[in-house]
């Protein structure tokens, strides 16, 4: 399925006009260091080609641990490229403060948020994102990272 | 009773005071089951929704919620913000325009904005969460903020044999059971606070 999506949308931004970009993600985690972390990660596990924008919103403004809206909508401003953008969050508030902000309409328009493992999802997320996948297979990408069994 | 735009802000005035005064007792609460920084959170939160609300004062009492709400979510850095700042804001929203309200109208607004809060978490009555407090006091509302506030504060006092299913709390599973939910606590605070905005008003209340 994930690669049936994919390859819906080589041609992915040919018919729009506005030339869009890659759609970006935004790694939401209670750490800034754990987002930052995760989307280096990200970065090297999916280099081989051209990366879409992957963009860490951790911690909050006062560098504490926890979530920050401000972060994670400049994170979102940031990471958009006109094709939308797929949010991965961690857990709690990291979760109720992206579905808070969705809910009201302030994140750029065509945000996602994915209902999928932090760290594989990124993963999965950033290959799929550059290789050109539009934000709904992005996002699909990231939650059948939920199926990815060790054992 | 007519509920004015003071009426809501004196509410702001009365959360941010009592937030400030209990915010030990909650961070407490919120140690045994928590991460322990409920009342610190929410004290920042009424902290900063005092100050943007003496910085621009809202016209009207939905301008007033929806302020107070979007300031919790964009100040407050624990899963308080993003809750408590829906409930705000969509009672605000609820509210619309209008210069005033009455007593149905705060209890069409709470409602809706406990509605957002269930939507926002999936939680439903009965997980040890702040709906637990929320959801009586909201059916209360029509025989006062008295009765809303009474509501409140038992339904916050009834989590305490509960089994948390949302949070933190959920991973203890049975260890949760016996303590108090500290979200349901501020939220009775938050209820009992309609009355001191009320004043001498509410004594004569329906």
């Amino acid at each position: 399925m994930r690669r049936r999506a994919m390859s819906e949308v080589t041609d992915s931004g040919t018919d729009s006009g506005a030339a869009a970009g890659p759609v970006g993600l935004v790694l939401v985690s209670h750490s800034a260091r754990v987002a930052e972390s995760v989307a280096a990660l990200a970065r090297d596990l999916a280099a081989g080609g051209a990366v879409a924008p992957v963009e860490a919103a951790g911690g909050t403004d006062d560098g504490g641990v926890g979530t920050s809206s401000e972060r994670v909508a400049a994170a979102a401003l940031r990471a958009d490229g006109g094709a939308g953008v797929v949010v991965l969050a961690d857990l709690g508030s990291a979760v109720l403060t992206v579905r808070a902000l969705l809910a009201e309409d302030e994140l750029p328009e065509g945000t996602l948020l994915a209902d999928a493992p932090f760290l594989e999802g990124a993963v999965a997320a950033l290959v799929a994102a550059s290789a050109g996948a539009d934000v709904e297979a992005v996002a699909a990408a990231a939650e059948e990272a939920y199926g990815y069994r060790k054992l | 009773m007519e509920l004015d735009t003071g009426f809501f802000l004196r509410w702001m005035d009365a959360c941010a005071r009592d937030v400030d005064r209990e915010a030990k007792t909650l961070t407490e609460l919120d140690a045994a089951i928590g991460d322990a920084d409920h009342g610190e959170n929410l004290r920042r939160g009424f902290k900063a929704v005092t100050a943007a609300l003496a910085e621009e004062p809202p016209a009207t009492p939905g301008a007033v919620l929806t302020l107070a709400g979007r300031t919790l979510i964009s100040s407050v850095g624990g899963a308080s913000g993003p809750l408590y700042g829906t409930l705000l804001r969509r009672a605000g929203k609820q509210l619309g325009d209008a210069s005033s309200t009455d007593l149905p109208g705060l209890r069409d607004a709470l409602a809706a904005g406990v509605d957002g809060v269930a939507r926002l978490g999936g939680a439903v009555a009965g997980d040890k969460t702040m709906l637990d407090a929320l959801l009586p006091a909201v059916d209360a509302l029509d025989g006062g903020l008295q009765a809303a506030a009474t509501a409140a504060r038992q339904g916050a006092v009834d989590t305490v044999p509960l089994l948390a299913r949302k949070g933190r709390a959920s991973y203890l599973g049975e260890r949760s059971v016996g303590h108090q939910d500290p979200g349901a606590a501020s939220s009775a605070l938050l209820v009992a606070a309609l009355l001191e905005a009320a004043g001498d008003e509410a004594a004569g209340d329906e």
